[in-house]
C-alpha cells in the first residue's frame, strides 16, 4: 500500500490542495494563498536539511488542522456558507471567459425572446386589440425554441440535430395557426393549452441533447423542469412588484403607465423571464440544494391527509359528488398534482435506498388520488350522456385516462417495492418512460381535435 | 501557551509587524517566531483568518504580486484604520501590561 509520503512531492502538494479546494469556504484564491505558504516552509525545511517527505510531513502539520481552518475561514467570511448564485465565482477548472459568454447569450435570447412578442404587433396583431387567441395559440412559439437554441449551444449540438429540432417548432407553427377556428372557439382553447405541453418536449429533446434513452437525460430534464417552474414563479413576483411599482409611481405624477405595463412590461418580460430562469436553474443545479423535492416533502404529508379526510367525510356523510361543468378538470389537476407529487420524489430519491415511511406516504397517497378519481369519474359517466362529447370533455376525459394509467402502475410497482421485490428504479424508469404520452395526447389534441370537431 | 491569549494577541502582533512594512503570511509567521524567541508559535494556517478579517475591517490592504519563486504572492499593507486601530490596541495592551507588571513586583518583593 502507497501512503501519501510515498508519492513525488508535487503530487502530495497537489493532493493537499485538492483537499483545501473541496472545503466550501475556501476559495480558490485562499488555497492558492495556502499553497505559497506551504511551499515556502518546505523549502525552508529543506534547505535546512530535510528530505521532501519528511518536509512535507512538518509543513502540513505545521499548517494545522483542515477542519479548525475552515471554521476559522468561514467565520471570517460568514456570508460563504450561503451559497452564492449569481456572483459565486465559477468552478476552478472551468476556463475564465465561459460564465461571461453564456450570460451574454442568455441576455441576448432573452431580448430576442422579449421582442418576439412584439413582432406581430408590427403586422397590426395586438395584444389588448382583439387578437388575443393569436397571442394564446402562439405564446410558447415566442419562447421555446429560443430556449432549445440555448440549450443547443450550451451542450454543443450539431446543425443537423438542430435542423431535426426545428421540425416540431414549425409543426406547431403550423398546427396553431392553419385551422379557421370560429369566434370563442373551444378547440382553440384547447391548442393553446396543449401546445405548450407538446413543444416542452422538443425543448426536452434539445436539454438531453438528442439522446432521450441516455443515462439520466429525462430525469435531469424533469428536475430542470421542476425548478424552472419555481424559479419562473419567483421571477413572476418580482415582475409583478416592479409593474406594480411602475404605475404607482406614473400615476403619482398624472400619467397612466397602464399601456407599458401591459404592453410591454408583462409580455416582454414573461417571454425573457423563461430564458432567465432557465439559466439560473441551469447555474446552480451543482450549487443549491433543489426546491422541487423538498416542496414534495412538504406536501405530500398534506394531500394524503386531505384525500383520506375527504374520502372518510364522503363515506360518513354519503354526500355524493356534484357534477358541474368544471368537476372533470378539478379532478384531472388533482392527478396531475399526485402525478407531480410522486415524480419529484422520485427524481431526488436515492434509488439504492430501502422503502421507508415516506415511500408508504406516497403509496397512500396514490392509492386513496386513486380511489377518489375512481368516484368522481363514476359520477361523470353516469351522466356523461345528458352532457354529450364537448370538446373540453372529450379533452379532460382523455387526460384524466392518462394519468390514471400511469398512477395505477405507479401505485402497482409502489406495492411491490414496499414488499421489496422490485427496485425503486422501476418506479422511476416507468415514469420517466411515461413522459413522451403526455406529449403525444397534447400534440393529438392540437392536431386532431379542431378538424374532428368542426373548429367549434 | 494558552489558546485565548495567543487569539488575542495575534490582531496587535499582525498589525504591529505590518507597521514595520509591508510582508506575506509566511514572512509574517516568521516575524513572530523570531520576535518572541520561537516562544509564541502559531499553527500557521490560522494566520490567514485573521488576515482576512482585518483586511475585510479596512485594517489592511491586500495585493497580489509577482515573487521572488515565480509564484503570485498576496502582499498585506497597513492602512489607515489599521495604524489608528493599533494604537488603541497598544493603549489597552499597555495598560493589562502595567497592571500585571504592578502587582507582580508588589507580590515578588513582598
Amino acid at each position: 500500500m502507497t501512503t501519501l509520503a510515498d508519492r513525488p512531492l508535487e503530487e502530495q502538494i497537489a493532493q493537499w490542495r485538492a483537499y483545501l479546494r473541496r472545503r466550501q469556504a475556501l476559495h480558490g484564491s485562499d488555497v492558492e494563498e495556502l499553497e505559497g505558504h506551504l511551499r515556502d516552509q518546505l523549502k525552508a525545511l529543506t534547505e535546512a536539511g530535510l528530505a521532501g517527505d519528511e518536509a512535507f510531513l512538518v509543513a502540513v502539520k505545521r499548517m494545522g488542522s483542515l477542519d479548525a481552518l475552515s471554521r476559522e475561514f468561514a467565520r471570517a467570511h460568514s456570508e460563504r456558507l450561503w451559497k452564492q448564485l449569481v456572483m459565486a465565482p465559477g468552478a476552478p477548472d472551468e476556463p475564465a471567459g465561459t460564465g461571461r459568454a453564456e450570460m451574454l447569450v442568455v441576455l441576448g435570447l432573452a431580448v430576442a425572446a422579449a421582442m418576439a412578442i412584439k413582432v406581430p404587433a408590427l403586422f397590426g396583431l395586438r395584444l389588448g386589440g382583439g387578437d388575443e387567441p393569436f397571442y394564446a395559440r402562439n405564446a410558447s412559439l415566442f419562447v421555446f425554441p429560443l430556449l432549445a437554441a440555448y440549450f443547443m449551444w450550451k451542450r454543443g449540438s450539431d446543425a443537423a440535430h438542430g435542423l431535426r429540432l426545428a421540425l416540431p417548432f414549425a409543426a406547431g407553427a403550423v398546427f396553431a395557426n392553419v385551422f379557421p377556428f370560429g369566434a370563442a372557439s373551444n378547440t382553440e382553447m384547447l391548442t393553446a393549452l396543449h401546445l405548450p405541453i407538446a413543444l416542452w418536449l422538443a425543448v426536452g429533446l434539445a436539454y438531453v441533447r438528442g439522446r432521450w434513452l441516455a443515462d439520466g437525460g429525462r430525469m435531469n430534464f424533469v428536475r430542470f423542469s421542476g425548478e424552472l417552474a419555481i424559479y419562473y414563479a419567483l421571477i413572476a413576483l418580482g415582475g409583478g412588484v416592479l409593474t406594480g411599482m411602475t404605475m404607482m409611481m406614473f400615476k403619482s405624477i398624472g400619467m397612466n403607465a397602464e399601456w407599458l405595463a401591459q404592453g410591454w412590461l408583462l409580455p416582454c418580460g414573461a417571454m425573457g423571464a423563461v430564458l432567465i430562469g432557465s439559466w439560473l436553474v441551469e447555474a446552480k443545479q451543482s450549487v443549491i440544494e433543489n426546491m422541487a423535492p423538498v416542496l414534495t416533502r412538504l406536501f405530500t404529508p398534506l394531500f394524503t391527509i386531505l384525500l383520506l379526510v375527504f374520502l372518510g367525510t364522503m363515506a360518513w356523510t354519503g354526500n355524493p359528488i356534484h357534477v358541474e361543468r368544471e368537476v372533470l378538470i378539478g379532478f384531472d389537476l388533482l392527478l396531475v398534482l399526485v402525478v407531480g407529487l410522486v415524480l419529484y420524489a422520485a427524481s431526488a430519491r436515492d434509488p439504492q435506498a430501502p422503502p421507508d415511511f415516506f415511500d408508504g406516504l406516497q403509496f397512500v397517497l396514490v392509492v386513496s388520488a386513486l380511489v377518489v378519481d375512481g368516484v368522481a369519474l363514476g359520477a361523470i359517466a353516469a351522466r356523461i350522456s345528458e352532457f354529450g362529447f364537448t370538446p373540453n370533455r372529450v379533452a379532460a376525459l382523455g387526460e384524466n385516462l392518462i394519468l390514471l394509467v400511469n398512477l395505477a402502475w405507479s401505485a402497482r410497482l409502489y406495492a411491490l417495492f414496499l414488499r421489496r421485490r422490485v427496485p425503486f428504479a422501476a418506479l422511476e424508469q416507468w415514469q420517466i418512460a411515461y413522459l413522451p404520452v403526455y406529449a403525444v395526447w397534447a400534440a393529438l389534441v392540437v392536431v386532431v381535435f379542431p378538424p374532428l370537431f368542426g373548429y367549434r | 501557551m494558552k489558546k485565548d491569549l495567543v487569539a488575542a494577541s495575534a490582531t496587535p502582533l499582525v498589525l504591529a509587524i505590518l507597521a514595520e512594512g509591508d510582508s506575506y503570511g509566511y514572512a509574517i509567521i516568521k516575524r513572530v517566531t523570531e520576535l518572541s524567541g520561537g516562544h509564541l508559535q502559531w499553527t500557521d494556517g490560522m494566520l490567514y483568518p485573521v488576515l482576512h478579517r482585518l483586511e475585510r475591517q479596512g485594517h489592511v490592504a491586500a495585493k497580489w504580486s509577482a515573487s521572488e519563486n515565480g509564484r503570485r504572492r498576496k502582499y498585506y499593507r497597513i492602512t489607515r484604520e489599521g495604524r489608528a486601530q493599533l494604537a488603541a490596541q497598544r493603549r489597552q495592551w499597555q495598560v493589562v501590561d502595567g497592571t500585571l507588571r504592578g502587582i507582580w513586583t508588589r507580590t515578588c518583593t513582598a
